[in-house]
């Protein structure tokens, strides 16, 4: 018999025990007393040195000349750094080439980092980062998408997505419209900003602590610093202060940097970004420029829909083309389109490089044909809600997307109607509609938000995971992952996996820090796909280790395996019991191996990147809101009041958890469509580098009536972990219902029949000319001087 | 000679022989080896570094921003951080980490602090006064309900006494050779510690000037902290007239603000957080001369006076003259702002403030328009009307209130003074707004005005 044969997973029959149940997160307790160690919380080793970095002062030109003795001289410097100091590879890009760690030359933005300074202390080396001058020869700068777009510019190839014949489609459409939807981008505001902590170790050595959510291409891109093989580097992370797509790619850079200068220096070196820099050198969600041509018939069926999605790429490439490509494969979101041509442009501009974050081109892509539906039901006379309906995808007849998935697991229907219900949709509507009637200054607004999402990477290549699981010989139970914690909750879910795998309570799963050298070649910690992927990786691991400790459970009882039962820590066949822990033990002196790694590719998805067709996508989840607000048309200043939400979460591995990832990610969506405004001066000086000039949503700005109903009648169709389904981006996409209000309440002034003339964000000045651009259309029509648009 | 800087910490007394202009989050993470609390921004606006301060001479501790404010501040003083309310298992840390409330964990610790100190203070919050308690702290990962939800619930127990030992509190100069405090008690010590010193930093709140500190752009040799100093500490009532002290933070006078001019206390309530309002002074907020500050165009509306002192001798002048020019004041180089004598209001007057910004809660203004006036056989007289964000200093706008004087709020009225409104101002395009937007909000606020008058709901706060 070799118990060391893989098994399949599905032939075991696991009771949720453990999970389904709303633990609190593994590390609240040490959360709330301080005890939970950050990298910069990490005591520094003997002869730890600093880093502060040299960052370019104008958007675009040749650097001509360095000036960098009198840092070298200053107290405390150890080492003043720049691209020729560099042992191996100045190379930062996590897809394309020519992202360099540090400005080689031609600096591209401002804020761009050219070199850094070593220090024994933090604030010597901010002090002395403040003497080194970089003459510079500028060139004329580009900050704007549609300049690039114009002088054909661009980080990345241009996308193309068609389907049906779009052309025709909208030549022989009765109601045609064009248009244009512009959307700023959003910084990540983590509140633990970009740290690494570089340690060398003998010869080749080097372990870098990053708070990072892709530890192997930290791995991977500091041996190609050092110049290195990957095996010499150990990239490591417990946990992160927030990320939010910001730190997949970019810490990278702030790895890398640590890394160089710990072999340079041959000491631990840390390097923290602090918070001006930190906005100022890494990148942000892509704004987009949404040019539209749409077609529909008199019902409001959608005929054709042409777009072009001009993404602010920033200087380089980064993640900008797999974003712009979620940004196209999203535009669809509930809606059938049979018709469709779609371009995406990655803009090259000088402004820092935009990356991930939470929706990765997904929301902007969804925005759009939101903002197209509310304004073309308006121009129809159509309640945009009843244009929704005739559009959703049908649950009946399988209607494809334009990448040509089937859209098999449709939920439209169920959470748009339950949000409706729950939300009170026509009352409400009749009371706010009074309201408006009766109210001269404050208006109200009501909209609807439904939200299908695609969840699985879309390069099928990083849909892969892997584990490392140990039981020791007390029972306790040691788990290591690939996925990496950065507040969602990911440890706690895997570690409810395996205490239900081995039937042992969550206390007996350790949980570890992620770090290459126990579970390599691992994809970064995005796309909600943490725990579909590490979990089912986990879960593999310890079905492995379980079904040899079945094995001799079955010698030792006498019995087949599946007369045993493994629960709450006790190992049971009839009336006989032992321990968990002393089946582990026996195992050991029976010489059975009590340690697995674990492996888990994601099924049926294919891609094919030139066509843009496929089935991406393991599947769907779903969400709708119901969002109330209230605008001030004296000063554009508004406030979200109540919002419903309903959210598929299939079977959940953690409702508890879950709530948070719904209720974080709205409000995060929120201040991306309101408040949240990045803001550049004519330098290409991103002026909004801190909280007191970048405003996220505080306490009050969360709707005060705030309902979230989970939706858990209907596991995953599809065979992930425990039928549950992925929750870290889709909820954001439901704050788009605050704006759609926000247009609702503005076009309250026409009573409705006129678009809102709204981009995003919606900050309270966005709001006032909107509405002063409604009161003077309504004013011009009052005196009879028609409607131009 | 130059004492060691004395205080309790989490209930011991400890003496630091460090820099006098040391942040206190630098002094816990790098000499203290307390690093529950965290760096977010190095701006006082995030809040993750917050902790609880009993400033000296003060019985009450309050939250406060450990990145901007100095060692020198706390001398004679307490901290509490979140390892000491773990030492004490505080309840509000038990039903954070219970309730779900925490997600990265990294705005955590100051989480605790601001909730800890909300309740120390106040054994019954309601959910106004929780959004007010964590409106310097910042949380992006959890949509704060389930903070606010364990606030709620943590109010139910009585939280336990915050720790504190007692000191000495005796050293006139504290710190290091390079970074040394002055703490005079007296007006008579000022000015003879300034002359010793001339061109050397005066410290008040430090919640403006300890940014650069933060930033690690200055260091400061010698401090000069005006905390302690009798003459400028507190506010009194005297004569019908509410006279603010030198070293009145906004949180020693909000609570007569909301007496006597609630609408003022409403804006004061949304001046920085907590957090800031406990170190902020009033004086600090008037010196710094920031075209935005919220301070001046209420006080100026309100026909506020301010009182200087020099070794020469006091003098008085309306608040609308001591500002010049951007971030220039008439303060001479010697003279402080010993006190701001404000005319409580008479029976008949009204006073509006009104400020917009991009956030409700801790941003600054965009536009802020004071009116102060009164308000008889509907029509208003007395009109004193001031305004920020709109020029290079908070600026009064006579030619507004010649137009609106003796008059009704009538469609012609308010016509009249909007384009009175235009014409004094040319503002400037930032961040925080276009010129045309604060332009139309300038004007706009005069509607807002006549319509709070008439009886309408004119702020979305409200609802």
């Amino acid at each position: 018999m070799n118990i060391h044969k893989p098994i399949k997973p599905a032939s075991q029959k696991i009771e949720r025990n453990v999970v389904g149940k709303g633990y609190a997160h593994d590390s609240a307790r040490r959360h709330v007393r301080g005890e939970a160690i950050y990298i910069d919380d990490m005591p520094d080793l003997p002869g730890t040195l600093h880093i502060a970095p040299i960052l370019s002062t104008i958007a675009h030109g040749t650097i001509t000349a360095i000036e960098s003795e009198k840092a070298r001289q200053a107290n405390g410097v150890k080492a003043v750094l720049f691209a020729d100091d560099i042992p191996g590879k100045n190379e930062a890009a996590p897809i394309l080439a020519n992202e360099p760690i540090f400005a080689d030359g031609e600096v591209l933005h401002l804020g761009q980092i050219i070199g850094c300074v070593v220090a024994d202390s933090m604030a010597q080396a901010i002090q002395a980062a403040a003497l080194v001058e970089v003459s510079y020869q500028e060139r004329p700068a580009v900050y704007d998408v549609e300049a690039a777009f114009e002088a054909n510019q661009h980080t990345h190839p241009t996308q193309h997505s068609t389907s049906g014949d779009a052309t025709s489609a909208l030549a022989n459409s009765p109601r045609r419209f064009t248009g244009t939807v512009v959307m700023g981008g959003q910084d990540h505001f983590y509140l633990e900003t970009m740290v690494a902590y570089a340690q060398p170790g003998e010869d080749d050595e080097m372990l870098v602590w990053s708070s990072t959510q892709h530890p192997t291409e930290v791995q991977v891109h500091v041996a190609l610093a050092l110049g290195v093989r990957n095996h010499e580097v150990e990239a490591k992370v417990r946990r992160m202060g927030g990320a939010f797509g910001g730190k997949e790619s970019q810490a990278t850079i702030i790895a890398c940097i640590a890394a160089i200068a710990a072999k340079k220096t041959g000491k631990p070196c840390r390097f923290r970004l602090r918070r001006h820099d930190d906005m100022a050198a890494t990148g942000k969600r892509h704004g987009f420029t949404m040019r539209y041509d749409v077609g529909l018939d008199d019902a409001g069926r959608f005929q054709g829909l042409a777009i072009e999605a001009l993404a602010n790429s920033g200087h380089v490439a980064d993640l900008s083309g797999p974003v712009v490509t979620r940004a196209l494969t999203h535009f669809d979101n509930c809606y059938h389109l049979p018709h469709t041509n779609f371009t995406g442009f990655s803009a090259k501009t000088n402004t820092v490089s935009n990356t991930a974050f939470r929706g990765f081109g997904g929301p902007q892509g969804m925005l759009a044909t939101e903002a197209i539906i509310d304004r073309v039901a308006r121009e129809l006379g159509m309640d945009p809600n009843a244009l929704r309906a005739v559009n959703y995808y049908s649950p009946e007849t399988g209607e494809v997307t334009p990448y040509g998935q089937p859209v098999e697991d449709n939920r439209i229907r169920d959470v748009v109607d339950r949000v409706m219900a729950n939300a009170q949709w026509d009352k409400r509507r009749a009371e706010i509609d009074r309201f408006n009637a009766e109210n001269r200054v404050l208006k109200k607004g009501l909209a609807m938000m439904p939200v299908k999402f695609g969840i699985s990477f879309n390069l099928t290549t990083l849909n892969q995971a892997g584990s490392l699981v140990h039981v020791y010989q007390d029972g306790s139970v040691h788990l290591n992952h690939g996925g990496t914690e950065m507040g969602q909750g990911l440890y706690t879910k895997v570690a409810q996996v395996v205490a239900d795998v081995f039937g042992i309570p969550l206390a007996d799963v350790k949980i570890t820090a992620s770090t290459t050298d126990k579970v390599p070649n691992t994809s970064a910690t995005a796309a909600s796909s943490g725990s579909d992927l590490n979990g089912m990786a986990a879960y593999n691991a310890a079905s492995t280790i379980r079904q040899r400790m079945l094995t001799v459970a079955t010698e030792h009882f006498q019995c087949q395996t599946d007369e045993i039962t493994l629960q709450d820590g006790q190992v049971i066949f009839e009336d006989r019991a032992m321990t968990f822990g002393t089946l582990a033990k026996q195992c050991w002196v029976k010489r059975v191996s009590l340690s697995a790694s674990g492996f888990y590719a994601t099924p049926k998805i294919h891609w094919d990147a030139a066509t843009m067709k496929g089935r991406p996508f393991f599947y769907y989840t779903y969400g709708a809101a119901v969002s109330e607000v209230v605008i001030d048309t004296l000063t554009g200043e508004n406030r979200c009041l109540r919002t419903d939400i309903v959210q598929d979460c299939g079977k959940p591995l953690n409702p508890t958890l879950d709530l948070g990832q719904i209720e974080g990610a709205f409000v995060q969506g929120m201040g991306w469509l309101t408040c949240e405004e990045l803001w550049w001066d004519e330098k290409g000086r991103l002026r909004t580098v801190g909280p007191s000039t970048y405003k996220i949503p505080g306490s009050r700005d969360v709707p005060p009536v705030f309902n979230v109903e989970i939706l858990d009648d209907q596991p995953n169709r599809e065979e992930t972990v425990f039928r549950s389904k992925a929750i870290g981006e889709p909820p954001l996409m439901l704050a788009i219902s605050v704006w759609l209000a926000l247009r609702d309440a503005v076009s309250s002034l026409s009573g409705g029949r006129y678009p809102a003339q709204l981009h995003a964000p919606a900050t309270p000045e966005a709001v006032l000319f909107a509405v002063d651009a409604m009161k003077e259309r309504l004013e011009r029509e009052a005196h009879g001087l028609g409607n131009a648009q | 000679m130059i004492e060691p800087i004395s205080f309790s910490l989490n209930g011991e007394p400890v003496s630091a022989a460090l820099r006098a202009d040391t942040t206190v989050l630098e002094y816990l993470r790098l000499h203290a080896a307390l690093r529950g609390t965290k760096e977010g921004c190095a701006e006082g606006d995030c809040g993750a570094c917050s902790v609880l301060v009993r400033k000296p001479g003060e019985e009450r501790f309050q939250p406060a921003n450990a990145c901007i404010m100095l060692l020198a501040q706390v001398h004679g003083g307490a901290l509490v951080t979140v390892e000491g309310l773990a030492a004490q298992d505080h309840v509000v840390q038990k039903v954070l980490a219970e309730n779900g409330s925490s997600q990265c964990g990294f705005c955590t610790p100051g989480i605790v602090a601001a909730l800890a100190g909300l309740l120390d203070a106040n054994k019954d919050p309601s959910e106004s006064d929780i959004h007010d308690g964590l409106a310097g702290n910042l949380c992006r990962c959890t949509g704060y309900r389930p903070i606010v939800e364990a606030a709620h619930k943590a109010a139910k127990s009585a939280p336990p006494a915050l720790p504190h030992a007692a000191v000495e509190n005796g050293g006139k100069v504290t710190g290091h050779d390079q970074s040394q405090a002055l703490h005079p008690s007296t007006l008579e010590e000022l000015f003879e510690m300034r002359a010793a010193h001339p061109h050397h930093v005066l410290l008040g709140g430090g919640t403006d000037s300890a940014l650069d500190v933060a930033h690690a752009r200055s260091r400061w040799p010698v401090i000069i902290n005006t905390a302690g100093v009798e003459e400028l500490r507190g506010f009194k009532e005297r004569a019908g007239d509410l006279i603010i002290g030198g070293a009145a933070s906004w949180a020693d006078i909000l609570p007569h603000l909301a007496r006597h001019w609630p609408s003022f206390a409403k804006l004061v309530r949304r001046f920085g957080s907590v957090q800031i309002r406990a170190m902020g002074t009033v004086a600090g907020n008037i010196a710094t001369a920031s075209p935005i500050g919220d301070g001046a165009p209420s006080l100026i509306a309100l026909g506020a006076e301010i009182h200087l002192a020099g070794p020469e001798g006091e003098r008085s002048l309306p608040l609308e003259e001591f500002f010049l020019d951007y971030r220039q004041t008439v303060l001479d180089e010697d003279e402080i702002i010993r006190a701001i004598r404000v005319p409580l209001p008479r029976p008949g007057e009204d006073f509006r403030v009104y400020k917009v910004s991009k956030r409700y809660d801790q941003d600054i203004s965009t536009v802020c328009g004071a009116f102060a006036f009164r308000h008889e056989d509907n029509r208003l007289s007395h009109v004193r009307i001031a305004y920020g964000g709109m020029a290079a200093t908070p600026l009064r706008c006579v030619e507004v209130e010649t137009v609106l004087e003796g008059q009704a709020l009538t469609q012609t009225t308010l016509s009249a003074a909007r384009s009175a409104v235009k014409s004094t101002f040319t503002p400037l395009s930032d961040m925080r707004g276009s010129a045309d937007y604060r332009a139309r909000v300038a004007s706009n606020l005069l509607d807002r005005l006549a319509a709070e008058l008439a009886g309408e709901t004119v702020e979305v706060m409200a609802l």
